[in-house]
Order: C-alpha cells, then structure tokens, then sequence
C-alpha cells in the first residue's frame, strides 16, 4: 500500500500551482487589467480635454491679444514696435533678424517644426515644450495687418501647464487607489468562486479517500448540474459497482470459507467413529498378518492424518471466520516451551537454550501449536541438529527462535511458506502433515499481536522467528474481532 | 479398574465406535442416543461416570449436565467439537468435570475417564480430618461438612478442596491444580480449575463472591484460607 501523501507533503511550487491559488491569481489580473484599461482610457481622455482646452485658451488669447492691437502694427517694424507687439501678446516678438527684449521662450528654444509651420501657414500653431523642466504650452503666429495680409512678424506665447499637470497627475493617483482598490473585492471574489468550485472536489477528495479506506458504502450528494455534479454522479455510480462487486467477491469467499468449517464440522463425526476403532486395529493388525495387517496399519496411520488434516482445517477455519479467542496467561516460557517439546517425545533430539524465569502473558495452547508446529517442520523438512532459543529482546518483547541445519529455505519459497497448503518440494509433498501447520502458527503469532518470520540462519538452514509482545495488546485483541479475509496468506 | 460407563451421544457411527472402544478398554457401557433416555437411564443403573455429546437433539448437553448434577455426585465427561470455547465454557458452567476434544482418542478418554474416578481414593499421607473455620473436611469418610452439615460435593470439587486445604495458606497455580487434580499435563485448559472453583464456593462459602476458604491471588492460582 503506498503512503498516504497530505496536501502539506507537496512540494511548495505545486502547492502554489494549486486551483486555488491559481484562481485568485487569474481573477486579480483580470481585475486588474480590466481596471488598468479603463484608469488609462479615462486618464487619457481627460488629459486630452483639460490640455486641449488650454491650448485652445492660449490660441485664443494671442489671437486676441493681436486683432486688439492698436494702432496696427507698422511695417516694417523698428525694435520699438517690436517691443509693443511682445508685451501685447505677453510673448516674444521677432521680424527678421531683430526680436523683442521680452523673451519668456527664447528663440532657440522654439521647436524648429513649430517655426516653420508658423512661417508657412501663417495661422495661429500650439504645441506642448518642456522648459527647464517644466511645461508649457507654447503658441506661435504671423502677425496680420488690418487687411489680414501677413507681415512677417512671428510671435510666440507661452502659458505655464503647472496646474492643468496637478489636475492630470491628481487624476493618474485616484485612478491607480481605485484600480487598488477593486483589486481587494476581485480576491474576495475570485476566493468565493474558487471555494464554490473547489468544494465539490474537496468532497470527491474526502469521499475518494474513503473509498480507498474500504467504506463502500460513501456517496455524495449531488447538487445542481453542472459539470462537477455530473463528475459526482459518476462518482456514484463507481462506488456503487464496487461496492456491489466487493461485497459479491466476500460474499463468495465467506461462502468458500464456510463451506470449508462445515464439510470440516461433517467430517468430524464419522472420524470420531473411526478413531475410535483405529487403536483396536492398529493392535490386531499383528494378529491378521499378510495383506490384512498392512491394511490396517495404512488405515489407522491414514485416520490419524486424516483426523490431523480436519483438525487443522477447523482451526484455520476459525481464524478465518474470526471466531479465534486469545486467552493469555501469565506464564513462564521456558516451562511452556519445554512442555511441548516433552509432550511430543521431541526432549532428546532438539537442542534448547530456554533460560527460565521469562515471563509474558500469552495464550499457552497457541504457543505451544506455535512451535510445535516450528519444531515439527524443522524436524520433518531441516536437518538435524534442530536448536529453540528463547530470548527476551526487550521489556515488551519475547523472541522463541527455532533454527536446523538443513539446506535452508530457498529465497524464491520464502515469501510463501506460510501459505496454506504450499509444499515446497512437490516430491516431499506427502511428507507433511496437513499443509496447514505454519499457516496455523502465522495465524496464532498474529492472533498475539506478533509476529512470525522465516528465513535462513547466518550458516545455513531454515530459521524460523516467533516473537510475541509480553502483554497483549489492544489492536491483538481488536483484530481478532475483524480480520476475517484481511493481509492473512491464503 | 472395572467402570460402569453411561455414554449419551446421538450420533450411532460415533456411539457404536466409543462404545466399542470403552468395552475393549474393560468398561462396562450402556448408551443412549437422546437426554431423556440418558436421564432416565441415569436412574435406573447408576452408573459410575457419565460421557456426555453436547449437541444432542431434544434437550440439549448442557440441561442434561445440569439435570445429572442435581441427581447426585456422578461425575461427567463432556465430549465436545475442538476449541469450541464457548460450548467448553458453557459445559464447565453446566458442572462437567472435564471435557474431552471429538475425535477422541480411546486412550485419552480412557486416561480421563480413570482420572476422574481417581479423585474419590483417599489420600493416605494426610491426616483425617481438618477444620477450617465452620468447614469440616474428613480425609477418611471424604465427608464435608459446615456447621455440622453436610456439604454434597462431587468427586472433583471433594478433590480440589482436599488439595487445596491440604496446604492451606500456600498458592496453588492452576497448572499445579490441573496436574494434581485432573491429572492434565502443563498444557491442560485452565478453565476447568476456574469452573470447578466457581462450583465448590457456591457450595461452601457463606458468599461466594468474597470467598473466605478459595481465594483468588491474581496473576498465580488459588489459595486455601487463611480462615
């Protein structure tokens, strides 16, 4: 099962790539472009009316300012007249080579376009300078006799743009505070949108990650139907069809199960018949002689691994169906240990290392179906000598370890040897019990909270380790309850 | 050891299959295949022991234990399906001895069955009688009594108290008790020796739920007083 990963677990450049994220940021700009356009369209407008009213004030003025001048200007002007026509326009006068001493724009300074269209057209020409850093509007014209002929004076006005460039610059700041300003609802906005989005998928979220959970039973509500309520109702259906599906798939493996605790149930009772009966065989066999007494013998050793066989069968089955109880003890291991070792006739041919006084609270017929089952593999499938160690690792912990000096288990059959009915070596297949034996024990260290572990000792042979909490733990006792079907090898 | 043997069972394969085996083994056995034909043949012959299937049609295991228990001290031996934790708890609750785990072997029954009746043979190295508070136990008679009357107890529980007032004051665990008691070996059920307690402090304890003869020491066994 692969790791759960968080939203926090993301690295930062995603998480800033997130929907969210990425909707504010998509909203602000549009906000902000939008606003950007209409400051600057209005800004420009208004800086064209305000400039343009000027310019056309100035204009008029000097126009004025000259038709208003009398006498008439002489032709040719001497410097005198030059010098009334400047102060009547308030500007600068030139004819010729000559000028009026009132310069406000120096000559120099006209722009050289502006001259000559005063030159050429002889009508009233405006334009915006900058002098000495600030501006200005400049008006440039020929002067006219009374009979409106041109008479070679040029003029130049200018007016100062100081206040019309508050007015302008006023304008620019109040449209970049309301630009700014409308950029906090367009967030607000984009947040309550990106919420309104995100909401149905942060439900799919939640919902998909308890599905993945194993509550088949998660539906969400579908609201509206728009796009994501469609992905809702799909979402739907999924569960639905696998929910029906897994419940169908357990519902046949239960059955399966079952099916195995019942014929093992049935089997019982004609067994308990004919073991019954087998010792009075096994007995007379020596009296028959020839065909009968081997037939005999087959049969009672074959009613024994036959009772072994369902015996086994009930137990797993039990597991199975979760009806497996643990009742812990507190014991000694040691005498546990050697019990088993003793009840089986196993004392003088495997090698123990079983310090006493280890004490832990353990079921003790499951520790002792535990390694007999160890100890009984070691001796049917290692070689000899086969050697049980009892340690305790820690102050919680207990360690029983069962090793033999046989070939050891080969890397491609450990994943498997607590499978139920897994035989290693077909040809020694019929040299086990039931099959059933380590599945057993697997089930049993689990049943503690435990675990079991196979594999190979630091020379060689098998080694199998059993190690088991002290004390039960809550969860030991809690998936007893529920661990029909769930991690067990099958 | 010549044991006269009710077996009730339903099933004939495994009735005629441990009958057989008892007979062999030298018991006398006499069988029934329902609760009550046992309980009915449990007053005609007074048998010796009763080996009794739980699941039996009509009335079931358990109320003919019960029912056997109230009829007198004959010992019963319950034959039940492996492990069965709740039919084993609820068996020993009935008052069954012991139990036995189908498909019996003929020797382990047999070992049982003798086990049991073991339990009425007087121990001959302790003194005859004891007495511990109001309780009065004769070694000799294997009588009890409390406050002069007598206490009518089975042969089990009879043992357990002579084994446990045998030493009184001193700790006995469950698996010295089941050894010396039911003659199990280390990996012997518990339970028994839990049930039959439970059996004995209803009988003698003035209230069985703060004993004053059978206490409980937690995490070991049993202790017999101190009165």
């Amino acid at each position: 099962m692969s790791r759960h990963r968080s939203p926090l677990d993301r690295p930062v450049l995603s998480r800033l790539l997130g929907l969210r994220p990425r909707l504010v940021v998509a909203f602000a700009l549009v906000a902000l472009f939008s606003g950007a356009a209409v400051a600057a369209a209005s800004y420009r407008q208004a800086r064209t009316i305000v400039l343009e009213k000027t310019q056309d004030q100035v204009a008029d003025r000097t126009r004025n300012s000259l038709e208003e001048l009398d006498p008439p200007p002489q032709l040719p002007p001497d410097q005198q007249e030059l010098e009334r026509i400047g102060d009547a326009i308030n500007g600068l006068a030139v004819y010729g080579d000559r000028r009026s001493s009132f310069q406000p724009v120096p000559l120099d300074r006209v722009p050289p376009q502006l001259r000559r269209a005063v030159r050429e057209r002889g009508r009233v020409v405006v334009q915006r300078i900058v002098l000495d850093g600030q501006p200005y509007v400049l008006a440039g014209t020929e002067v006219q006799d009374i009979r409106g002929q041109r008479t070679g004076i040029e003029v130049y006005a200018v007016q100062k743009l100081t206040s019309e460039q508050e007015t302008i610059d006023r304008l620019a700041r109040s449209a970049a505070i309301i630009l700014a300003l409308a950029l906090l609802p367009a967030v607000l906005l984009a947040l309550g949108a990106a919420a309104g989005v995100l909401r149905p998928v942060r439900d799919l979220r939640r919902a998909a990650r308890r599905l993945a959970e194993g509550r088949l039973d998660t539906r969400l509500r579908v609201r509206g139907s728009d796009e994501l309520s469609e992905l809702v109702r799909t979402f739907n259906t999924m569960a639905g069809k696998l929910q029906h599906n897994v419940g169908e798939l357990r519902r046949m493996e239960a059955n399966g199960r079952r099916f195995v605790a019942d014929v093992s149930h049935e089997l019982r009772t004609p067994l308990t018949a004919m073991t019954a009966v087998t010792d009075a065989l096994e007995e007379e066999a020596a009296s028959l002689g020839g065909d009968a007494a081997i037939a005999a013998r087959i049969m009672s050793t074959e009613t024994r691994r036959l009772r072994q066989l369902v015996e086994n069968l009930i137990e797993i089955s039990r597991f199975d169906a979760g009806g497996a109880v643990l009742r812990p003890e507190r014991v000694d291991l040691a005498a546990v240990v050697s019990a088993t070792l003793t009840a089986r006739g196993w004392t003088g041919i495997v090698h123990t290392d079983l310090p006493t006084g280890i004490v832990a609270e353990l079921d003790r017929r499951r520790l002792d179906v535990i390694v007999a089952n160890l100890v009984g593999n070691a001796l049917k499938h290692g070689a000899p000598p086969v050697t049980v160690e009892l340690r305790a690792v820690d102050r919680d912990h207990v360690v029983v370890t069962v090793t033999d000096r046989g070939p050891g288990l080969a890397p491609e059959i450990l994943p498997h040897v607590f499978e139920r009915f897994y035989k290693a070596d077909s040809a020694r297949a019929r040299s086990d019990g039931s099959g059933l034996g380590l599945a057993i024990a697997w089930e049993n260290a689990r049943l503690h909270g435990g675990v079991l572990e196979a594999g190979n000792a630091a020379g060689k042979g098998a080694r199998f380790t059993l190690r088991l909490p002290r004390h039960p733990t809550a969860s030991a006792a809690a998936t007893a309850a529920d661990r029909a079907g769930t991690g067990a090898p099958l | 050891m010549m044991v006269h043997v009710l077996l009730i069972e339903d099933d004939k394969a495994v009735r005629d299959g441990l009958e057989f085996a008892l007979s062999r083994q030298g018991h006398t056995v006499q069988c029934s295949s329902s609760g009550e034909d046992g309980l009915t043949r449990l007053r005609g012959s007074s048998p010796d022991i009763v080996v009794l299937d739980l699941m039996l049609p009509g009335i079931d295991g358990f109320e003919v234990c019960r029912q056997v228990r109230a009829a007198g001290p004959v010992p019963v031996i319950m034959l039940t399906a492996r492990g069965d934790d709740f039919d084993v708890v609820s068996g020993l609750e009935a008052g069954a001895d012991d139990y036995v785990v189908k498909p019996v072997e003929p020797r382990v029954l047999d070992a049982r069955l003798r086990a049991v009746l073991r339990r009425t043979v007087r121990e001959p190295t302790q003194p005859d009688t004891g007495t511990y508070g109001d309780l009065t136990v004769d070694r000799a008679a294997l009588t009890v009594h409390k406050r002069g009357q007598p206490v009518s107890l089975t042969p089990t529980e009879l043992r357990l108290l002579l084994e446990l007032s045998g030493s009184p004051g001193r700790v006995l665990t469950r698996e010295q008790l089941l050894q010396s008691v039911w003659e199990h070996d280390y990996l012997g059920d518990s339970r028994l020796v839990d049930a039959c307690v439970q059996r004995l402090r209803m009988k003698i304890e003035d209230t069985p739920s703060t004993p004053s003869y059978v206490q409980t020491v937690r995490g070991f066994g049993y202790r017999f007083g101190p009165v």
